[in-house]
C-alpha cells in the first residue's frame, strides 16, 4: 500500500514538469472522484455500443484467416475509413475532456494544446506515411529493419513500442477506470476489468479488423455527439463566437485574460521543447503507424492522413467552442457545483467533466447518457489499439523474427499474437488497478518523449540516410530511450518536489527544462549519425548498399509488399 | 521478361525528377509547418499582450483567437496540397516510370 502510494506521490509530482501544462488538466482525470449515482441511459446505450462491436467482433473473426488479415485488415481499409480510424486513435478521451476541461479552466491556453497536438499530422504525411506503406508489412520495426539486422532493430523497435504503449495504456486504463466510476456509479476495479476484457476480446478474435471497426464507428459517434453540443451551444448566441467569447469574459473568475496566453507556456525553451515532442511524437506512435499498412498503397496512406487531420481539426475547433459553452453555460447555474459554490475548482466531477456537464445542461439526461457512453467507447476503443500495437510487437517482431529467425508458420506467429494480447489485456488490468492514482497526463506526455526520441528518429535515419548502420542505429535510439526518460527524472520538478533534493540540478549554471524532446531527440538523431559513421564493419558496409533497393521501393512502392495482391 | 534491377531504377532519370521533385516539395512544406507552428509557440512565449488585443477596437475576440484557429486551418491545408500534387503529378509520374522499366 505504501509503494502504491509513494508511485502515487511521485507521478502526482512528476506531472506539470514532464509536459508542463497547467495544473488543472493534470488534476482533474488524476484526483480522487466521487462515485456517482447509476446512469441508465448511459449504461443502455453503452450496452448498445458493447452489442454492436461484439457482432462486428464476430463477423471479423470469422473473416481473419491470413497473418494479414489479423495484423492489417487485409489492406482493404480505404483511405477514408483509415483516417477515420486515425481520427478515432487520436481523439482519445483524455484530448476530448482533457482539453475542454483546459479550456473551460483558462480560455485560450486550451487552444495552444490543440495546435500541438494537430500540426504532427503534416509530418507524418510528408515523411513518413507513404514510405512506411511502401515498405513495411505489419510494424514499424518491419521498415526500421528493410536493409539492417533483423534481430537487433527489432529488439529496439519492440523495446520503444512496450515503452511507449506501457505507458499511454496506462494513462489510457486508470483514465477509464475514473471515468466509469464518475459516469456509470460503478467500483473502480470493475470499471477496469471490464475495459480489460472487452479489449482483450476485440484485439483476439477480431485482430485488425475488429479494432479497425470499433474505432471507426466510435469516431463517428465522438464527432457527432461533439457536433450536437456545440451547435446547441452557439444556437444560444446566434451562431456569433463574438455573443459567445463576450458572455464567458463577464461570468469567468479570471474575465478577459481568457482569451489571451496564460501559464501554461512558461519559458520558451520549455515551450519549443515541448511542443518538438507532440509534433514528432505523434510520428513515433506504433499504434498509429501501424494503421498505415492497413491501406492498400501509398495513394490511400496519403488520403487517410489527409482525412485524419481534417477530422481531428474540427474535432478540436469544437471541444474549443465546447469549453466556452461550458464556461457560459454551467457558470450561471450552481447546481453544477459543489455545494452550489461556483469556481472552476468546484465543477461536479472535476475540471476534465466540463463536456460532459455541458451535455447534460445543453441536452438533457438522453445527450448526458450519449456523451458518458461515448467517453468510455472512446477509451475502449484506443485500449484496443494500443494492445493490438504490442500483441504484433510480441509475434511478428520478438518471436517470428527474433526468436523463430523466420521460420515461423503464419499460424504460430498469430496464435502467439491472441495470446499476447490476452497476457497484454490481464496485464493491463492488474497494471490500472496498481497505479490508481498515478497522473494521467504525465503519462501520456512521457509517452511521446519517448515516441520521439527512439521510434522516430530511428525510423527518419533508416528511411533518409543512406549512411545509417545497425550499430548506430541501435546506440543512437537506446540513448534516445535513456535520455528521454532520465530528463524527466532530473526536471526541477521531479528531482526537487519529488525526490526531495535541496536545489535543482545545474549545468555550468543552467537549469534543465521541463520537457527532454528538445535534447533527448538531438542525442538520439546524433547517436544515430556518429556510431554509424564510425562503424566500419563489413556488415555496416553491406547495409549501406543495401540502401539502393531499399530507396526505390520507398519512394515508388515496386516491390511493396501487397500491393500487387489482386 | 527480364525482371528490372533496382540499380537500373536508380539510375533512370525519371526516377530522378520523382524522388527530388517531391523531396524538395516535402520537405518544403515541413518546414514550412514546423515554422508557422514554432512561430506561433514563440508569440505565446514572447509576447502573449500581442495575442490577448482585441481584434479589432471594442471586441473580446482577440488577435489569438484567429491566429491560433488559423494554425489548425493551415496544418490542413498544408496536408490537401501535398496530397493533390503526390496523388496526382508524382504518382503518374510513378506510373510512367513502372511501364518504362517493365516493357
Amino acid at each position: 500500500m505504501t509503494f502504491k502510494r509513494a508511485i502515487a506521490s511521485l507521478a502526482l509530482a512528476l506531472t506539470a514538469s514532464a509536459v508542463s501544462i497547467s495544473p488543472s488538466f493534470a488534476e482533474a482525470v488524476s484526483g480522487a472522484v466521487e462515485k456517482q449515482s447509476l446512469n441508465i441511459e448511459a449504461i443502455v446505450m453503452f450496452l448498445g455500443f458493447v452489442g454492436l462491436t461484439l457482432v462486428i467482433t464476430w463477423q471479423a473473426a470469422r473473416r481473419t484467416k491470413s497473418a494479414s488479415d489479423f495484423y492489417a485488415a487485409g489492406g482493404g481499409i480505404t483511405g477514408l475509413q483509415n483516417g477515420l480510424a486515425i481520427a478515432g486513435d487520436y481523439m482519445s478521451a483524455a484530448s476530448f475532456l482533457g482539453i475542454s476541461g483546459l479550456v473551460f479552466a483558462s480560455g485560450f491556453d486550451g487552444l495552444i494544446y490543440s495546435v500541438g497536438w494537430l500540426v504532427g499530422w503534416p509530418i507524418v504525411l510528408f515523411l513518413i506515411a507513404e514510405r512506411l506503406r511502401n515498405l513495411g508489412k505489419y510494424t514499424f520495426a518491419d521498415v526500421a529493419s528493410f536493409r539492417l539486422d533483423q534481430t537487433w532493430i527489432r529488439i529496439l523497435s519492440s523495446i520503444g513500442t512496450f515503452t511507449v504503449v506501457a505507458l499511454y495504456l496506462i494513462a489510457q486504463m486508470v483514465g477509464a477506470g475514473k471515468l466509469i466510476q464518475l459516469l456509470f456509479g460503478l467500483e473502480y476495479l470493475h470499471a477496469v476489468v471490464i475495459v480489460g476484457a472487452l479489449m482483450i476480446i476485440y484485439v483476439a478474435f477480431g485482430g485488425m479488423k475488429a479494432t479497425t471497426w470499433v474505432q471507426i464507428i466510435k469516431a463517428c459517434l465522438l464527432l457527432f455527439g461533439a457536433t450536437v453540443i456545440a451547435l446547441l451551444v452557439l444556437i444560444k448566441f446566434n451562431f456569433n463566437p463574438e455573443e459567445l467569447f463576450a458572455s464567458a469574459t463577464k461570468i469567468h473568475p479570471k474575465g478577459v485574460s481568457i482569451m489571451g496566453p496564460g501559464n501554461l507556456v512558461k519559458d520558451p525553451i520549455s515551450a519549443i521543447s515541448l511542443g518538438l515532442a507532440l509534433m514528432f511524437g505523434t510520428a513515433g506512435l506504433p499504434h498509429i503507424l501501424m494503421r498505415f499498412f492497413t491501406v492498400a498503397d501509398a495513394k490511400a496512406a496519403r488520403k487517410s492522413v489527409f482525412f485524419a487531420t481534417g477530422f481531428i481539426g474540427y474535432f478540436y475547433i469544437l471541444t474549443f467552442i465546447i469549453g466556452f459553452g461550458a464556461i457560459t453555460l454551467l457558470m450561471n447555474d450552481p447546481t453544477f457545483f459543489k455545494e452550489g459554490k461556483v469556481a472552476v475548482a468546484n465543477l461536479l466531477g472535476g475540471t476534465n467533466m466540463a463536456a460532459i456537464n455541458l451535455a447534460k445542461a445543453t441536452g438533457g439526461s438522453l445527450l448526458y447518457g450519449f456523451i458518458s457512453a461515448v467517453a468510455f467507447a472512446t477509451i475502449l476503443a484506443v485500449v484496443a489499439g494500443l494492445t493490438l500495437a504490442a500483441a504484433s510487437a510480441v509475434s511478428h517482431d520478438l518471436y517470428a523474427s527474433v526468436i523463430a529467425h523466420g521460420r515461423a508458420s503464419e499460424r504460430s506467429e498469430v496464435t502467439i499474437s491472441k495470446i499476447s494480447a490476452v497476457a497484454i489485456g490481464i496485464l493491463a488490468i492488474y497494471l490500472g488497478y496498481m497505479f490508481e492514482k498515478i497522473n494521467v497526463a504525465f503519462m501520456v506526455g512521457l509517452a511521446f518523449a519517448v515516441a520521439a526520441s527512439v521510434n522516430f528518429p530511428v525510423l527518419l535515419m533508416t528511411v533518409f540516410w543512406r549512411g545509417t548502420t545497425t550499430f548506430g542505429a541501435v546506440v543512437g535510439g537506446l540513448l534516445g530511450l535513456v535520455t528521454s526518460v532520465a530528463g524527466v527524472i532530473l526536471s526541477d520538478e521531479v528531482w526537487v518536489k519529488t525526490l526531495g533534493n535541496p536545489a535543482p540540478l545545474k549545468f555550468f549554471g543552467y537549469g534543465i527544462i521541463d520537457n527532454p524532446a528538445l535534447y533527448s531527440m538531438a542525442i538520439a538523431f546524433g547517436g544515430i549519425w556518429l556510431f554509424s559513421i564510425i562503424d566500419r564493419t563489413s556488415r555496416a558496409n553491406k547495409e549501406r548498399e543495401a540502401f539502393e533497393p531499399q530507396f526505390v521501393r520507398s519512394e515508388t512502392g515496386i516491390g511493396a509488399s501487397a500491393a500487387h495482391v489482386h | 521478361m527480364q525482371q528490372p534491377t533496382y540499380h537500373s531504377i536508380s539510375e533512370n532519370p525519371k526516377f530522378h525528377e520523382l524522388v527530388r521533385g517531391r523531396s524538395i516539395f516535402a520537405w518544403t512544406l515541413s518546414i514550412l509547418m514546423l515554422a508557422v507552428y514554432q512561430g506561433f509557440i514563440l508569440l505565446v512565449a514572447y509576447d502573449k499582450e500581442f495575442l490577448a488585443q482585441p481584434l479589432f477596437p471594442g471586441s473580446t475576440t482577440t488577435v489569438g483567437i484567429p491566429i491560433g484557429l488559423g494554425v489548425i486551418v493551415f496544418a490542413f491545408l498544408v496536408t490537401g496540397i501535398y496530397v493533390a500534387r503526390a496523388n496526382g503529378r508524382y504518382d503518374a509520374l510513378t506510373r510512367e516510370l513502372v511501364q518504362e522499366i517493365t516493357k
